[in-house]
């Protein structure tokens, strides 16, 4: 870390205030050897008692990997990675599952507690009866420590609605019908170099499924971290909300501090049938490397929505903070008649960090309908790009987009960019985009500065209101520890 | 001399080969060209590449062309003077890329020089990272060198580009104002036939001087245009464009402006009225180098039959560009269910007390508007005529000087006529 800091150098680390969630639990870890071949895949799918047809899948979509090349049009910048310097399976050597608090790690609690997860979940997940913690709001959590679940919650609750919401090795396992149905059919392995590595060796995730006509009782949740050293993660997130029903997932993401870059290279999946609702909420808050850009993760992520039925809608809602390096699109196919996509976004970079993210809308069904609505922060040294599609294919007859991205620059070293794509292939349909960016006007400043608040609390007021639009998307939980999050994330941008 | 048919980038660099010894200028640009285009190719060509710059427009028609080389020219083809507008300006007259004094009425207050006697490639265009600035810079044979010295108000100027079937031409054209000169520039291209016209022009408006640039690109029908414009304007300079894209089968308009000095203004508006099967793609990159600088850009885009309109706009803002102002408006109107628009703009800032701002937006005739039209007596097509001569007039407002915007006027009407018959 650098220690001369410029009077006027408006950078400061984030670290410098030091990374509160910046530790590294001790728990004996289960590593397969470093490097990627079919022999790497082959562990992994025997570890985790696949199937066949997902090895065979598997095996393809590396076959299809290894004639990729790693793109490069994204405004971002890293040192090459080394996929073969990485370790792609590790688990903990307990066992999944803990039936009581005796059978949980009591490092692993430890963890939850530093994590912030409020107590009435740790004691969810310490195995605390639900029944006694009933009345307040209910968030159901599979927590996945490194690559696998290693306990989930409110399980039988869940049963009762008919949900299924387990760790996705489980669904393999449990429900492979549904799993080989829906696996890879809105991310296809083939889609792009990180997707297709991905589906070779994803290692863990969530599996949501929410039969006809279910309205899902609780907020689903999951809690990603990365804790061994140098393990790339590799999620595999699938939810399917058939005709009629509703979920809302909730993801949330904190990671130890470390030097060595990390690489995070998820897949979500959604589909939505006739009628059907997903809500995906995001609070990303992963190591964004120190002061001068050493260390942090790599977030290369797809997430894409599938609104196949009639009237259906997926609403992607993000905080994104934390990360070295993010890559992040998450989009929406709209397939259905009368369908719709959201997209609510906010993004915060400051020292060192690179956010190249936005998101794709697909409009293929009559009157299809989307919304995009991004903002984005850039401080310190960092560089925050918008890159956002609106497509709209000649059936998309009535076809109706709106896009506003907005961004704010704090100091004179950081970078803002847009980079809207619109194409329309039909006259009925009407497509808007909007962007502007500002930086703080001196006048918002004096104003607050005058009724006694700090510089800090200023800037921190005026960007809460900047992304409130987005911040008033994120379910309750969510919502308080994201303004947490910006005003952390911004700490040392100003003065 | 015979003619030679020619075709794709093999047959721009025979060209070259069989030139090279009777090329204008200094070869050794030339050379360094012909390696960069050798490599490039045309943009689109190439199968399995594929440019970012180039994401909408492909050039493999231009590579499946045909071009013949020399064209020889009929006597008397000043007949083609007859369609030029009715203007009493001087004018600097192209035929097929070569100057034509015969045709030409040259201007008194400013300098003028043809690149075949004195080659200036100028310094702003950029052979080695645009494919169509290689390739002109490789066969460029004639071009008018301007040159408006010390505060002259040279007044209007019209530079005129004519082409005939088979033709390929790669004209080179230098325009630079002194300090506080003024100069407004009428740009007409036309022809007949199926014909490549790959103009690069510089142009260096200094420090307090003016330049009006506005373009008329009304080439026939199964022509190609592929048109590159390098700016960069000085201390309080002014660059006042505007391009109107009528003709051509597959056309790019490109212009890079760089504002280089303090409280410089570059305004590049356009509109491009498409229908057939037309592809016009209008793309624009405004570099803020210096602080205090306005871009201001309006372009719109009429799409009937099963034409393609694509609009790629970039504002760079540079760390130096403090109080910038930006701003750019994109507009379709999408007139038929087979028609197409793609739309990029793009904002890239370095700059934190910018004002930058971007709109886009894409649809069809306001329902309302036809409404009122029609509850008023007036038949569907009158009334969607109106509307769609509404939303243009509205992005002809940025042309000032009455008699250019006249000029314009009447070729947009012709262009209606045309949609008619």
């Amino acid at each position: 870390m650098s220690a001369a800091t410029q009077t006027l150098d408006t950078v400061q680390s984030v670290t410098q205030s030091g990374y509160k969630w910046g530790w590294e639990t001790e728990i004996e870890m289960d590593l397969a050897p470093k490097g990627l071949n079919e022999d790497i895949i082959r562990l992994i799918s025997s570890r985790k008692e696949e199937p066949a047809w997902l090895l065979e899948w598997r095996l393809k979509a590396f076959a299809g990997w290894q004639q990729m090349t790693e793109p490069h049009w994204a405004r971002v910048e890293h040192a090459p990675i080394d996929y073969q310097d990485l370790h792609y399976y590790a688990a903990p050597k307990r066992k999944p599952g803990p039936k009581s608090l005796d059978e949980v790690d009591p490092e692993l609690l430890r963890t939850y507690e530093k994590l912030g997860i409020p107590l009435k979940e740790r004691a969810i997940l310490a195995g605390v009866d639900p029944a006694s913690i009933e009345g307040g709001s209910q968030v159901a959590v599979d927590a996945v420590f490194d690559s696998v679940s290693v306990a989930t919650t409110f399980r039988e609750t869940l049963k009762k609605a008919g949900v299924i919401f387990c760790p996705i090795s489980e669904a393999v396992r449990d429900h492979p019908e549904l799993v080989q149905q829906y696996l890879g059919t809105v991310v296809p392995t083939s889609d792009n170099f990180f997707a297709a590595l991905n589906s070779a060796v994803f290692t863990d995730g969530s599996f949501v499924y929410v039969p006809k006509g279910v309205r899902c009782p609780m907020e689903l949740s999951t809690y990603f971290r990365i804790n061994a050293r140098s393990t790339g993660q590799f999620e595999r997130t699938l939810i399917i909300a058939d005709a009629g029903a509703y979920v809302s997932y909730l993801e949330g993401c904190t990671a130890p501090m470390r030097d060595e870059n990390q690489l995070h290279a998820a897949v979500v999946e959604l589909v939505t049938h006739d009628d059907a609702q997903i809500k995906y909420s995001t609070v990303q808050n992963w190591y964004p490397g120190d002061a001068e850009g050493r260390g942090g993760i790599y977030n290369f992520v797809t997430k894409r929505g599938a609104c196949r039925g009639a009237r259906s809608k997926i609403s992607w809602t993000q905080v994104e903070t934390g990360s070295a390096i993010t890559w992040k699109y998450p989009s929406c196919v709209l397939h259905g008649d009368d369908s719709v996509g959201e997209f609510y976004s906010v993004a915060v970079t400051n020292n060192r960090q690179q956010a190249d993210t936005g998101t794709k809308m697909v409009h293929i069904g009559k009157r299809t309908k989307s919304t995009i609505v991004s903002k984005g922060i850039s401080a310190g040294r960092s560089n925050n790009t918008y890159r956002g599609l609106v497509r709209v294919l000649p059936q998309a007859a009535g076809a109706r987009n709106h896009t506003q991205c907005d961004s704010l620059l704090i100091g004179d070293c950081c970078g803002a960019h847009t980079v809207p794509y619109i194409e329309s292939r039909n006259p009925t349909a009407k497509v808007e985009h909007e962007a502007t960016t500002s930086k703080i006007a001196d006048d918002q400043m004096f104003y607050c500065r005058q009724r006694g608040l700090t510089e800090e609390d200023a800037v921190n007021l005026i960007v809460n209101g900047f992304c409130k639009e987005v911040l008033k998307e994120l379910p309750m939980e969510f919502a308080v520890e994201a303004q947490k999050l910006l005003a952390v994330s911004l700490e040392g941008s100003v003065g | 001399m015979t003619a030679a048919l020619q075709r794709g980038v093999a047959g721009f660099l025979a060209r070259y080969e069989g030139l090279r010894d009777r090329l204008p200028g200094d070869p050794r640009p030339r050379a360094e060209a012909a390696d960069a285009f050798r490599r490039a190719g045309l943009p689109g060509a190439t199968s399995g590449r594929r440019e970012e710059a180039w994401k909408y427009t492909s050039l493999r028609p231009v590579a499946d062309a045909t071009f013949q080389q020399p064209v020889a020219h009929p006597a008397g083809d000043s007949r083609l003077l007859a369609r030029l507008p009715p203007l009493e300006a001087p004018r600097i007259v192209f035929v097929d890329g070569e100057f034509r004094p015969e045709l030409s009425a040259l201007p008194a207050s400013l300098d003028f020089a043809r690149f075949a006697d004195r080659a200036e490639y100028g310094r702003l265009a950029r052979a080695d990272s645009e494919p169509l600035v290689a390739l002109n810079t490789m066969l460029a044979e004639d071009g008018a060198l301007l040159s408006v010295p010390d505060g002259v108000d040279a007044g209007l100027l019209l530079l005129v580009s004519v082409a005939t079937d088979r033709a390929a031409c790669h004209p080179r054209h230098l325009i630079h104002l002194a300090r506080g000169a003024r100069l407004s520039l009428l740009e007409l291209s036309f022809g007949d036939g199926s014909y490549l016209h790959n103009p690069v022009l510089e142009v260096v408006v200094g420090d307090d001087a003016a330049l009006t640039h506005v373009r008329l690109q009304n080439e026939a029908p199964t022509a190609f245009h592929l048109s590159t414009v390098y700016a960069e304007i000085g201390e309080r300079g002014e660059y006042d464009s505007f391009g109107l894209n009528l003709g051509g089968r597959i056309v790019r308009t490109e212009a890079h402006v760089r504002l280089a000095g303090i409280k410089g203004i570059a305004h590049l508006n356009g509109a491009q009225l498409l229908g057939g099967t037309q592809h016009a793609d209008f793309t624009t990159v405004v570099k803020h180098d210096a602080p205090s600088c306005t871009s201001r850009q309006t372009v719109k885009n009429v799409l009937a039959g099963r034409s393609q309109g694509v609009f790629q706009g970039r504002i760079e803002v540079a760390r130096v560009a403090q109080k910038t102002d930006g701003y750019q408006m994109n507009q379709a109107l999408l007139l038929s269910p087979d028609a197409e628009v793609d739309t990029k703009p793009e904002l890239e800032i370095f700059a934190d007390d910018v004002k930058c701002s971007h709109g886009a937006t894409v649809g069809e005739l306001d329902a309302d508007q036809l409404f009122y039209l029609r509850s008023r007596g007036i038949p569907d097509d009158e009334a969607r005529s109106m509307l769609v001569r509404a939303f243009l007039a509205d992005a002809l407002d940025a042309v000032t000087d009455q008699a250019v915007r006249g000029v314009l006027e009447h070729a947009v009407e012709g262009w209606w006529e045309r949609q008619a018959a």
